[in-house]
């Protein structure tokens, strides 16, 4: 095609919803996330492997049967009245040192004033509970009467396991992780390889650069948190028990707020080192303050209001009322202010420092 | 459309103690290829990149296209086309994709496919940029910069570190523009570049002009038309006064091992070297003249070469 036709062809209009610029600035956006298999490892399978190894190792077994010793076969006798109780009779010496070793949480002996003696570990949940239940079937053998009569009925509810507790916590680090990454990582990278500054020299609208962050995050976000949550209903039956459209509203505010502070981060950074370096700096604490993997509740109470401030301890708190409790938008108000709080703030300081090359 | 495309005055840009561009005039006239060409360091980049509005000047006035970047930075970009020194596009994209999204930018401008068919990537389309070659990735932000259908086109040493056949490819297609009535401003440190695509050249050295004009007419202003470099491989060395007394001969210089003259009249120069070396008894091991080039009217007026060998 000779040039001068080229010219006059020059003026084909580009029609339709694809070639608006935004659009175009997202689809790429999307495409270069998808397109990188380490950030879809990261994304989306680390974390459900991490449920699920974790919800596996810690998951709630039927009523334990605990294993306890007893050093004269009447005692034994008398503890195998209690159906928990896994009952062996040892010599003295092999006794002791299962108990030394934990293979047993109790041993009973008879005491040489009569009566028995118990030895266990009271720092062992396992050794006190053994010890409950030993007493109790030794007392009954010898002829102990219970005065009220006590029935049991048994609930296995779901919401109360440690995956019910787990799977927010990873889907709320979730969404920290790939929004603060996501956009300091393609910030620097742009900005280091002079794209950016290349995109600046055309008539690119620059709210579109930084909006079209905002969507493919927002596309991403659908997969991120239905992959997560589906994961954990179907393998465990973690429950959602909130409605749909405040988790909807959470999940977004919990994206924008972590996104603003990607933003703020890569606003002025050179160099893909000194951006990962910070956004550590940055996260670190939130995974170890912010209750993703045990209870935030465990740190001294002079932190916890400074813990509660922090946008991941809210966003994981939310998550938790909404999915555990099911909570309304009303009950997790408090959370959702702290996570605009954060978001306009760092979006504003982010706006002033932000270096386009 | 102006008769002037771009027109930069007295400009002037320091970063902290380093003056880049101090004290520049240009003018662009639309429809030729204008060159600035100049050693590392002389002020090209900084020059070009004012003129594409990423850089603000501390001083002196540029208008490009009529308009000026303080009142019209918008309508100016929908028709500029850009290549920076050292973009590099996003590698896990395609070819197609990355002139898509730089077509979503502009109003108007050739089709994707068709911008792809003038750098002549067209079995590429599909490749992702992380693997192509230097030349075609060269020749992608080329296509990038035709995206708009601009009317002026800024490319910053559009052939350094390609190997000669991608510059003489790069060089067909710049040629081509040039014929499509396109203005065009480049940059460059390659004297061959220069004088085989500029119809106008600025020679640049420490952030100003040193010389304007066409090539051929730089090169008759310096006075020499031709340069003799030759080697004499005597025990002692060369007298070289006699040499210099010769009104043929303009400037004598040590370089690379050889001696070189920068000569009027070969056809007087040649025999009276050839004469001067037999009376003093020195052997010739070598010798080699060429036309005088850009380059030769950059070591006139500064002493210097244009790329350090
Ligand atoms: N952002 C900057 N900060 C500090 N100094 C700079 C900056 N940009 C350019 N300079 C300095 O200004 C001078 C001119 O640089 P410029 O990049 O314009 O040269 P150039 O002619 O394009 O060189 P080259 O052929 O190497 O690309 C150099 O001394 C350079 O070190
Ligand atoms: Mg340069």
């Amino acid at each position: 095609m000779s040039n001068e036709a080229a010219r006059t062809l020059a003026n084909t209009p580009q029609a339709g919803f694809a070639a608006h610029p935004l659009a175009q600035l997202t689809i790429v956006r999307f495409k270069e996330f998808i397109r990188e298999p380490e950030a879809i490892f990261w994304v989306f399978v680390f974390p459900i492997l991490l449920a699920a190894g974790l919800g596996i190792a810690f998951r709630n077994r039927p009523a334990d049967v605990l294993r306890v010793a007893a050093s004269t076969p009447a005692l034994a006798q008398a503890l195998s009245g209690n159906k928990l109780l896994d009952v062996r009779t040892l010599p003295p010496a092999a006794a002791e040192s299962a108990l030394r070793e934990g293979r047993v949480a109790l041993l009973a002996q008879p005491a040489p004033e009569g009566g028995v003696i118990l030895r266990y570990d009271d720092n062992n949940p396992e050794g006190r509970t053994a010890r409950l239940l030993a007493g109790d079937s030794i007392q009954k053998a010898a002829g102990r009467g219970d005065p009220v009569p006590l029935t049991d009925r048994l609930v296995h509810e779901a919401g109360s396991r440690y995956i019910d507790f787990l799977i927010p916590g990873l889907l709320g680090m979730n969404l920290m992780g790939s929004a603060i990454w996501g956009m300091g990582f393609a910030i620097v990278d742009a900005r280091r390889k002079k794209l950016m500054k290349r995109l600046v020299a055309t008539p690119m609208p620059r709210h579109h650069y930084l909006l079209s962050f905002v969507l493919s995050r927002l596309l991403l976000l659908v997969v991120e948190v239905g992959v997560l949550l589906g994961f954990g209903a179907g393998a465990f039956g973690v429950p959602v028990r909130g409605s749909l459209s405040v988790l909807v509203l959470l999940c977004v505010l919990g994206s924008l707020s972590f996104g603003a502070i990607g933003l703020l981060i890569a606003s002025r950074v050179q160099t893909i080192e000194a951006v990962s370096g910070i956004m550590n700096v940055v996260m670190m604490p939130m995974w170890i303050l912010s209750g993703v993997f045990f209870s935030s509740q465990r740190f001294p109470d002079l932190v916890q209001p400074l813990i509660r401030l922090l946008p991941l301890t809210a966003v994981i708190d939310a998550l938790r009322a909404h999915m555990l409790r099911g909570a309304t938008l009303a009950e997790i108000a408090p959370q959702m202010a702290i996570l605009t709080g954060w978001m306009v703030l760092c979006f504003i300081a982010a706006l002033k420092l932000f270096r386009w090359r | 459309m102006p008769v002037r495309a771009l027109r930069v005055q007295n400009l002037r840009k320091s970063y902290r103690d380093v003056a880049a561009v101090s004290g520049l005039d240009l003018e662009v006239r639309t429809g030729e290829c204008f060159g600035l060409l100049g050693p590392n360091g002389a002020g090209k980049t900084t020059t070009i990149e004012i003129c594409e509005g990423l850089t603000t000047p501390d001083s002196g006035t540029v208008e490009v296209l009529g308009l000026n970047w303080k009142t019209s930075a918008n309508q100016l970009r929908q028709r500029l086309g850009i290549q920076l020194q050292e973009t590099q596009l996003s590698e896990k994209l395609t070819v197609l994709e990355t002139i898509r999204l730089f077509r979503s930018f502009f109003h108007r401008g050739p089709d994707p496919a068709a911008c792809i068919g003038l750098v002549q990537l067209e079995e590429k389309r599909n490749s992702r940029v992380g693997q192509l070659s230097g030349g075609q990735k060269q020749r992608l932000a080329l296509a990038c910069a035709l995206a708009g259908d601009p009317d002026l086109i800024f490319l910053d040493e559009p052939t350094t570190g390609l190997d000669p056949q991608a510059r003489r490819q790069l060089w067909d297609l710049i040629e081509q523009f040039k014929h499509s009535g396109r203005t065009i401003l480049l940059t460059t440190h390659y004297m061959d570049e220069a004088e085989r695509l500029c119809d106008r050249v600025a020679i640049m050295d420490r952030g100003r002009s040193i010389a304007l004009g066409t090539p051929r007419e730089l090169v008759v202003s310096i006075g020499i038309e031709h340069v003799v470099e030759f080697a004499s491989g005597g025990a002692r060395p060369l007298d070289t006064g006699p040499l210099l007394r010769l009104d043929c001969i303009r400037q004598l210089e040590h370089h690379n091992g050889f001696i070189r003259l920068q000569v009027a009249e070969l056809h007087r120069a040649v025999p009276a070297l050839l004469a001067e070396l037999d009376r003093q008894q020195m052997p010739l091991t070598g010798l080699r003249t060429h036309s005088a080039t850009l380059e030769d009217v950059f070591v006139a007026l500064t002493g210097r070469h244009l790329r350090d060998e």
